[in-house]
């Protein structure tokens, strides 16, 4: 039992070790320097994201409340790695700040809610672990801490996360009301398709769909982007959703698979909302975090695409999708991260003629657009083309034919990015910059990633072994 | 022969050119590459006799199978038939003589050939794709060079000419993706499952309603490509703002890809549909035909013209598809390699041109016969070989797409063949206008006279493309029994499902 107990919860065990072994470094009596913390903590990183791959198990723990599976573990290790990347593209930022070694702390602890969240097999726990993701994240936003934007964003945050966490509370308060049960494993059983049941699948769907920022529950995500420093701004767009996607699918495709139809109907509403929303404004935008945002929204909405094909293609295209944006996303912001922190520019105007002195940032930001774009031989492509093939598995073509339209729009405004970068005069274009070896490697992983994870398709063979048949 | 090799070593000379270091070796190593791939799709035109003769009788030679995305069963299909290496042969010829063109490109040379290797990447894999996933894969691949290509080395309104052809480009792939999705999800195989794969899919039936709803995703799609009216207006902005080589690439080889899908995609693998939509096919193909003959006779600039034109001919592809008889099907392929050959060798004519004189004008240019004569004859040769001059290759293709219009015997179908035959006649004001006032009169600009000729990048470019089209002009046999048998095939299938007229 107590071995059992190691076993299935040594993820979310490393990382708590990894919190107090930061704890004790912080209240320690030696002061720590900026790359001393830096080095500790990713060498600590690399060890947990390693740990992730050995000793993977199954089973539950705590009558229920938490299972784990291979596919529970690589989701884990994927969270793992985002932490790990953005960790390393931040060199410049943590560095100069005084309170690194919190910022990793809480981050951490957001990881671990995550973990605990992907993990659960009780709503309450559920609950719990988004909690506990969600409340260090706020401070996590304000972590520029001389900057009014960074604490704006910081408020907006915590109020449209209370609001999202009150109707997704609601919505578990209806089905104990008319289920009597929170347990995962049970809830199919009681799912009749009571009006009640259905209020209650309906408020907590939008409490989702605040989390991963889906139209028409967005407002919060271009301002809270722009506001908080980009570390966070990477991590919020990367791994938080991708924590909360992975919970979504496995919920919907096991716990509320007997109300199918009804999700399925909200799915094609939300999903073509949202592509058509974050593309139309993202085109606008002038502050290139902005733009990511509003693209971020246009992508969680082809996911959604994939989860409405409710098969075992459209859970494996989601997570693959999963791990294709969190490539490519993170090599846009990599460069991002780079130049914003050298220069202090944030704006696409900004990166006008920027091939000029930085050809690898430009390639790197460049490919990501592209991946990001689902242009091959990128990642990106596979990850959308499997998307709407999952969807498309449905019959409806509808939806397929207005995914494909956007995906021209998309590709509108992510080349207006690369002609800016390329094509572009600029009298005062950014000076060459020199990037540090680990940003840099940050986004040869990613470039790498986004290269490789396409044309070697036993990634994809390999998420589809560990998914379940809807 | 593995076919792999075709596309594994433009993308090694590709990736090899990112490890070079000045345009000397750039260029070196690019002519090496293009100039093997040359020799090795000459290689597989032998094999493919060698074969051929030898009795073997299957519709696809050289066929691989190895599977990619298994659970999707998703396969990397490759082989080839006659109308492949056709298309294999031309892509070779114009990659080498847009190489050879761009020979002192000074700009950002290494991004310059990289792209150009990358994009007859897409080429390549397109043609020999057997497997439609595999094909779209790589249609797409040919896609954002291009973008690349006319917004870094383009002239005049470069940027909005690059970002229309790309977005344009991409609502056609956007069109196809839709109609291969249709079609995987209406093929069941002997175990249950649905697949990408071309030949299987040809061997069974796909059901005529889907047909009917996925065919014009497909057709109009890859439509897209080869400037089908309405959905041409990216071709004369993106051919005149694109750089030589780019310009060459772009109507000799990308124009194909769009005629090629809507060949071996559209109608072999919906047989039932094309026959359904085949009136408006034809329909908009004499538009294309004749719009783009009188477009042409008001352009003032040369790339403008070549542009132009550019969508009247390949009016004539889609007319010799839309007629669904064999020997039109085999002219609208001929047409293609003939399209693509001479457009090339007009593209680098106006290149040499404008690269000395800078300007396309035709109002400013006169007299070049005297100053750079190497020069104007290959434009003249250009220009007759676009009117249809017999000798060359324009002649013996657009004469077998009317020739086989012709078999078709519905009054309307031949009404539509008159109208594309009557069009030659405003293709020939044009051209010999173009050519009269640009290379013959007197000198327009005393400037002129010390302009110098084509240097031997330029002629051996030049002469490449001149032997191919007198090749296939003076003995047209060889290509016309090259593409037969998969011109055959096509038929067959159209064949089987409603007897043609």
């Amino acid at each position: 039992m107590m071995s059992d107990f190691f076993l299935l919860m040594k993820q979310e065990l490393a990382v708590t070790i990894l919190i107090f072994i930061l704890l004790f470094t912080k209240v320690g009596s030696k002061e720590w320097s900026g790359d001393a913390i830096f080095g500790l903590v990713n060498v600590l990183l690399i060890i947990n994201l390693l740990a992730g791959f050995f000793f993977q198990s199954e089973g539950i723990l705590f009558n229920e409340m938490f299972h784990t599976n291979k596919l529970i573990a690589g989701e884990k290790n994927m969270l793992n790695f985002g932490v790990l990347i953005i960790s390393l593209q931040s060199y410049y930022w943590i560095k100069s700040h005084e309170h690194a070694v919190e910022f990793y702390i809480l981050l951490l602890s957001t990881l671990l809610g995550m973990f605990l969240m992907i993990s659960s097999g009780h709503l309450l726990m559920f609950y719990l672990g988004l909690e506990l993701s969600t409340i260090p994240l706020t401070a996590l936003s304000n972590f520029d801490l001389d900057k009014r934007r960074s604490s704006e964003a910081a408020m907006k945050f915590i109020i449209s996360s209370a609001f999202s966490s009150g109707l997704l509370l609601f919505g578990i308060s209806l089905i104990y009301g008319t289920t009597s049960t929170l347990l995962f494993s049970e809830l199919p059983k009681y799912l009749t398709g009571d009006p009640l049941q259905i209020l209650a699948l309906v408020l907590l769907m939008a409490g989702f769909a605040f989390k991963i920022s889906v139209a028409p529950f967005h407002l919060w995500t271009a301002d809270v982007y722009e506001g908080a420093p980009v570390a966070v701004t990477a991590y919020l767009s990367v791994v938080s959703k991708a924590a909360v996607i992975f919970v979504f699918v496995s919920a919907l495709y096991t716990v509320f698979k007997p109300l199918a139809a009804v999700w399925y109907n909200i799915l094609f509403l939300l999903s073509i909302l949202s592509m058509v929303t974050g593309n139309l404004f993202a085109i606008r935008q002038q502050n290139l975090k902005r733009f990511l945002a509003f693209s971020s929204i246009a992508q969680v909405g082809f996911i959604l695409i994939g989860i409405t094909g409710s098969s075992q293609a459209g859970s494996t295209s989601v997570i693959y999708f999963v791990l294709v944006y969190l490539f490519s996303n993170l090599g846009a912001f990599g460069v991002i991260s780079t130049v914003s922190f050298l220069t202090g520019k944030e704006n696409i105007s900004d990166y006008r003629a920027f091939y000029k002195n930085n050809p690898f940032l430009t390639w790197v930001m460049a490919l990501s657009l592209f991946s990001l774009a689902g242009i091959p031989p990128t990642a990106g492509f596979f990850g959308k083309f499997f998307l709407l093939m999952a969807g498309a598995g449905k019959g409806n073509y509808l939806l397929i034919t207005i995914a494909a339209m956007n995906m021209i729009v998309s590709l509108y405004y992510y080349l207006k990015v690369v002609r800016t970068m390329f094509m572009d005069e600029n009298d005062k274009p950014v000076e060459k910059l020199a990037v540090g070896f680990y940003p840099k490697l940050a986004m040869w992983i990613c470039v790498l990633g986004i290269v490789a994870v396409g044309l070697a398709s036993w990634v994809y063979e390999y998420f589809y072994s560990l998914t379940n048949a809807f | 022969m593995n076919l792999s090799f075709l596309i594994i070593l433009p993308l090694i000379t590709a990736i090899g050119i990112l490890f070079c270091n000045g345009l000397k070796q750039v260029r070196m190593l690019s002519f090496a590459g293009a100039a093997l791939q040359l020799v090795l799709s000459f290689f597989l035109l032998i094999f493919y006799w060698k074969e051929r003769s030898s009795g073997n009788s299957s519709p696809m030679l050289f066929e691989s199978n190895y599977s990619w995305y298994a659970t999707l069963h998703i396969n990397f299909h490759i082989g080839v038939d006659g109308i492949s290496i056709a298309m294999i042969l031309l892509t070779a010829f114009v990659v080498l003589a847009g190489i050879l063109i761009s020979w002192s490109m000074e700009t950002m040379n290494k991004e310059f050939f990289f792209l150009l290797l990358f994009l007859s990447v897409g080429a390549y894999g397109f043609f020999i794709s057997l497997d439609l996933f595999t094909l779209f894969f790589f249609l797409e691949v040919a896609v954002i060079p291009k973008f690349l290509l006319i917004g870094i080395w383009g002239s005049g309104r470069k940027e909005y000419s690059a970002m229309k052809l790309a977005l344009m480009l991409m609502a056609g792939s956007a069109f196809v993706f839709i109609g291969l999705l249709g079609l995987y999800f209406n093929t069941h195989t002997s175990t249950g499952e649905h697949t990408f794969d071309l030949m299987q899919i040809a061997h069974m039936q796909v059901p005529p309603e889907a047909q009917k709803l996925f065919f014009p995703f497909a057709f109009v799609g890859f439509g897209i490509f080869t400037a089908l009216f309405p959905f041409h207006t990216w071709v004369p902005d993106g051919h005149s703002s694109a750089p030589t080589a780019a310009s060459m690439f772009l109507a000799g080889i990308s124009m194909k890809l769009g005629g090629y899908g809507c060949l071996r995609v559209a109608t072999y693998l919906m047989p039932d549909a094309a026959h359904t939509y085949s009136w408006i096919i034809i329909l908009l193909a004499t538009i294309a035909i004749i719009y783009g003959a009188f477009a042409t006779m008001m352009q003032k600039d040369l790339k403008y013209i070549n542009a132009y034109s550019s969508v009247s001919h390949c009016g004539f592809v889609l007319l010799g598809i839309g007629m669904l008889t064999k020997t039109s099907i085999t002219g609208a392929v001929m047409q293609m390699v003939s399209h693509g050959l001479m457009t090339a060798l007009f593209f680098a004519a106006i290149g040499m041109l404008y690269s000395r004189t800078h300007t396309r004008m035709v109002d400013k240019l006169g007299g070049l016969l005297k100053v750079m004569p190497f020069i104007s004859s290959v434009f003249v040769i250009a220009g007759l070989c676009s009117l249809g001059l017999p000798g060359f290759s324009g002649f013996v293709a657009e004469m077998t797409i009317f020739m086989g219009s012709w078999q078709n015997a519905d009054s309307m179908y031949r009404l539509a063949t008159i109208l594309a035959c009557a069009s030659i006649v405003v293709t020939a004001v044009y051209i010999l206008r173009a050519v009269g006032q640009t290379v013959m009169g007197p000198l327009s600009d005393s400037h002129y006279s010390s302009l110098g000729d084509a240097g031997w990048n330029e002629k051996l470019a030049a002469v490449l493309l001149i032997t191919g089209i007198l090749a296939i002009g003076i003995a047209p046999f060889w290509l016309n029994n090259l593409v037969t048998p998969g011109a055959d095939i096509i038929m067959q299938q159209v064949g089987k499902i409603i007897p043609v007229k």
